[in-house]
């Protein structure tokens, strides 16, 4: 699973990247959230994959036992997703105000907006 | 302090020069003992703020803050009523300041921080009239010469600091032989050259000072005669016992300086604007003052003091009075101003009085100055008539120089439209003329100026020398000097001023280091424009294409160079039936996202790849993640759907060869992702931080989901800023489409 | 969007999901769950109430507007990080609990209202950016 996993990461830096290549503004942003996808996986599988034992202290017992999923990803990547959120969300209506005010979502065309101010 | 501005230019006009006049007096009142103070500043880098006043430093100090004193006053009607009073106040004063601080300075680097000072405070003075471009572009090219001058400074002061492991002057004086013995000597000979020479507008760095001409009179009165300038001819003397008395010191100033004043008081002669004749031959004086220095004698530098206030004291009227013209006349063109001796008569007699001060005639103190130099050059030995003869050279020209500003508009006469005018203020008229009676002063009563010139020549660790006197009795130097002033007048009757000249040697301008230096500043800026349009082309994707390039590069350099590749994957391929058909619907989803014409669908894969993403938290333990996932997915969707739901359709605007290199660039890069994670899935695991949160989430924090104990209590503060950079976020997205669109957005 | 099902499931899904918001809030520290979770359970449950009733039905919970979520959040958890400085003379964030467990809630103690601060901050932010994108819409 781990080498599948991998290739599955690999595919979507790919298509994050492709996608943060296009000229359309919502394309870029649909890149930024599948290359965060994959960095949030990236860092996931690196912490190895550990089936069924959460890193849950068992009822009681005062720490974990022997083999369980390491937990300081998933802090890391917890946070990583609450984050891109708030990126996420200030990009989408970054876009719509954009798109208000030069009417295009091309961003050749922004740019070429920018040197008539 | 806006009100103190306001009132500067209204009812306290005064206030201004009681600071100059004030500090003239107190040094003044400090008598000729040598006197130090001192605060450590930074005592672990032996930098020292301590300030040292000897012989050198206080005729240096009495002229900065006399002569300021009379410029302050000269300004309050000179600049009446402008607008900007207030501030020039303000720079004139931070230029004081730094100029009596670099002065004082007995430590190398407050030296530096002085001198660096006064090249920015000069910055700001002579580009005062910002709204001109020649004036903004004088100060850049003053500040740029200068500039480059300080870092010398800077250098040269760490080199000697380390070499002689003080940053005391004193200090070093007394290593002076050792200083003079060491390899590194000539390097920090050179530096303080650069430093020197820039500050003193000599050749080659003399272009800056006719430029900065730009400035207000005040300005150029106060930098010119007394102050700025003067500090390349203050750190040589300063330096003189430390660094002097070797051939590399003595020949190097003798040829720069005879260059400079042979070259700049040429030039001086064919100019007709009375500031530019001026500038001319305040290089040609500074030119004079580094050949005496050159010259290393005794009596050589007791003349180049005495010459330092001879030439402040004339070059200040001259520079005054020609502030008057123009602030009367509105020209300074002597070939148009004639006669003006009618309507402005002070100005008249101190023109009169500076030009005959310039041109050495008795009884003026320039006399006395022009004495002592052919005295040093006489007994200079060797070549003693080749220094001489380049002097009296220098002097005949500047004499007609000096004719030029201070004689020629005054007599002849007087043009109809002039007829008009009036006395200026006072406060305009008197400076000029007490300077002028000074210069007369000081030469029918020398002692006045003995106490000075007693206490300078110690303060250079030599001899006090024999007190100044007027007259000598019938010698060769009076023999001399009356050749000097009969040639001078001889030029004067016979050389009309006028624009011919000025064209024939305009034709050879293209040689001279300014236009060299503007040729090299063009280049750089054509070379940079060149530059930031390749790199800075404005297209974000190009952006990011160069950042992955680049990337990928470094690390597919690192993994198929220096890397002998295991493969044992065996071991890693038991799957289930799950695992991958999350896979398959993933990759199926990703599809859609980057393929799909329809943004919605685009919208919905991207939903789907990030659900099958939290099975995947689901099947590896991670219930936390799993529901983070869930819900923030969920959110996403929906905001992009609320927006998408009003934005036009795709465009289709990239052609098959653009999506086939961004497709392999992007397959490149997750290809080495792939790579990477496999590579590091090899490594054995560390696990130590791990462990430790694993031990002590229940001992430590109480708590048993060891994700949120993490969360809110071991990383708590990362989790603090977390929220605070969500809540802007948020804050962002509501004034984003809350507040209104400005004007020029609407019609955009 | 605004059938009859879904509104009259939205009314009863409106408490029941915010009463699972704070229930995952409480229990995070000892089952999967936590300020984080919490929050964005509950900002969906509004916002699966405004898809159902209409923005105005929804934004008629709030007697203030929930962006001021935000800073009553940020503060109650700043100061859940002040209070062993103050009390214990300890570091800034030092975990403070009460020693015995209270009915329903279970142990409390300055993680706790730590996590409350994250749940405010998180239901404020996600409820000011969807209210504000379907407001200008």
């Amino acid at each position: 699973m781990e080498i599948l996993l991998a290739i599955m990461i690999g595919v979507l830096y790919a298509a994050g990247i492709y996608m943060m290549f296009r000229r359309s503004l919502v394309k870029l942003i649909i890149g930024i959230i599948l290359l965060g996808n994959g960095a949030n996986l990236l860092i996931f599988l690196l912490g190895r994959l550990v089936k069924g034992k959460p890193p849950i202290i068992a009822e009681g017992s005062k720490y974990l036992s022997e083999a369980y999923a390491d937990p300081v990803p998933q802090a890391l990547i917890l946070t990583a997703i609450v984050i891109s959120f708030g990126l996420q969300a200030f990009a989408i209506v970054l876009i719509k105000r954009t798109y208000k005010v030069v009417k295009t979502e091309d961003l050749d065309q922004i740019n070429t907006f920018d040197e008539f101010e | 302090m806006v009100l103190l501005g306001k009132w500067v230019k209204t009812v306290l006009w005064w206030l201004p020069m009681v600071l100059p006049a004030g500090l003239f007096v107190y040094f003044l009142s400090l008598g000729t003992a040598t006197q130090s103070l001192s605060y450590d500043w930074l005592p672990q880098l032996g930098v020292r703020l301590s300030l040292h006043l000897d012989g050198l430093s206080r005729l240096f100090v009495l002229l900065i803050t006399g002569i300021g004193a009379l410029v302050f006053a000269y300004t309050s009607s000179y600049l009446k009523g402008h607008a900007y009073l207030d501030r020039f106040y303000g720079y004139l004063s931070l230029f004081m300041g730094a100029m009596i601080g670099l002065v004082l300075s007995e430590n190398l680097i407050s030296l530096f921080v002085f001198w660096e000072l006064t090249s920015i405070s000069s910055f700001f003075l002579i580009g005062f009239n910002n709204d001109q471009s020649a004036s903004r572009k004088s100060a850049l090219t003053a500040l740029i010469i200068t500039g480059m001058g300080g870092l010398s400074l800077l250098a040269a002061g760490i080199l000697l600091g380390y070499v002689g492991d003080t940053y005391s002057i004193i200090e070093l004086t007394q290593s002076a032989d050792y200083l003079r013995a060491h390899p590194q000597y000539s390097l920090a000979v050179l530096l303080i050259f650069g430093a020197a020479f820039t500050k003193s507008a000599q050749f080659p760095f003399h272009f800056w000072l006719p430029g900065a001409m730009k400035a207000p009179t005040p300005v150029s009165t106060y930098l010119h005669s007394a102050t700025m300038v003067k500090a390349g001819v203050y750190l040589l003397l300063r330096f003189t016992p430390v660094l002097g008395g070797t051939e590399l010191w003595q020949s190097s100033l003798l040829w720069v300086g005879g260059i400079t004043m042979l070259y700049a008081a040429f030039h001086s002669i064919f100019r007709t604007d009375m500031k530019a004749i001026l500038a001319y031959s305040t290089i040609a004086a500074l030119g004079v003052l580094v050949f005496l220095i050159g010259m290393g004698s005794n009596s050589a530098l007791q003349a180049a003091g005495v010459f330092i206030l001879v030439h402040a004291l004339y070059k200040a009227t001259l520079f005054l009075i020609t502030g008057i013209v123009d602030h009367e006349t509105h020209s300074r063109n002597v070939l148009q101003l004639a006669g003006l001796r009618k309507v402005l008569l002070p100005v008249a007699i101190a023109g009169l009085l500076a030009a005959v001060s310039n041109a050495g005639i008795p009884p003026s103190f320039g006399f006395i100055g022009k004495d002592l130099m052919y005295e040093a050059a006489l007994h200079h030995g060797a070549g003693a008539w080749v220094l001489l003869g380049a002097l009296i050279l220098t002097n005949v020209l500047l004499l007609y120089a000096g004719f030029l500003v201070g004689i020629k508009p005054f007599i002849g006469p007087l043009p109809e439209k002039h007829a008009h005018l009036h006395w200026p203020s006072a406060w305009m008229w008197v400076p000029p003329v007490l300077l002028g009676v000074l210069s007369l002063g000081f030469g029918l009563w020398p002692v006045a100026a003995s106490r000075l010139s007693e206490v300078f020549l110690p303060a250079l660790g030599l001899q006090p020398p024999p007190a100044l006197k007027l007259w000598h009795g019938f010698n060769l130097i009076l023999g001399l000097s009356a050749a000097t002033i009969g040639s001078g007048l001889l030029l004067w009757f016979l050389l009309k001023p006028g624009e011919k000249g000025l064209a024939r040697l305009q034709k050879l301008a293209w040689l001279s280091p300014e236009r060299l230096l503007g040729g090299f500043a063009r280049g750089v800026g054509m070379f940079s424009v060149v530059w930031t349009n390749l790199f800075q082309h404005g297209y974000l994707r190009y952006y990011v294409m160069t950042i992955v390039l680049v990337l990928s590069a470094g690390m597919g350099y690192r993994m198929f160079n220096n890397y002998t590749w295991q493969t044992s994957f065996t071991p890693l391929l038991n799957l289930t039936v799950y695992e991958v058909s999350i896979v398959a619907i993933m990759l199926i989803s990703i599809g859609f996202a980057v393929f799909s014409k329809s943004r919605l669908a685009a919208v919905a894969g991207l939903g789907v790849v990030g659900y099958a993403i939290c099975l995947l938290f689901v099947f590896y333990s991670a219930p936390d993640l799993a529901m983070t996932q869930f819900t923030v997915d969920t959110l996403t969707v929906i905001l992009f759907v609320l927006v998408l739901y009003r934005l036009p359709k795709y465009m289709q605007i990239s052609n098959k060869l653009t999506i086939a290199r961004d497709g392999l660039v992007a397959l490149t890069f997750g290809g080495l992702v792939t790579l990477l994670a496999l590579l590091v899935l090899e490594q054995p695991v560390q696990r130590d931080v791990a462990d430790f949160y694993a031990a002590n989430a229940y001992l430590l924090a109480k708590g048993k989901n060891v994700v949120n104990v993490i969360l809110v209590d071991f990383r708590g503060l990362d989790t603090l800023v977390e929220i605070t950079v969500l809540s802007i976020a948020a804050l962002g997205v509501f004034g984003l489409l809350k507040l209104r669109l400005k004007t020029t957005e609407r019609r955009g | 969007m605004k059938s009859i099902i879904l509104r009259t499931a939205s009314n009863y899904l409106l408490p029941l999901l915010l009463l699972f918001s704070v229930f995952v809030l409480l229990r995070g520290h000892y089952l999967p769950g936590g300020g984080f979770i919490g929050g964005l359970v509950a900002s969906i449950a509004f916002v699966l109430h405004a898809f159902a009733h209409g923005l105005r039905k929804a934004q008629r919970y709030f007697p203030i507007h929930p962006g001021f979520l935000m800073p009553i959040g940020l503060t109650l958890s700043l100061l859940s990080g002040f209070l062993p400085i103050l009390i214990g003379d300890q570091a800034f964030l030092t975990g403070l609990w009460m020693a015995d467990p209270l009915p329903v809630i279970g142990m409390v103690g300055t993680a706790l209202f730590f996590d409350l601060g994250v749940y405010i901050v998180v239901v404020g932010v996600t409820l000011t950016i969807i209210f504000t994108i379907s407001e200008t819409a």
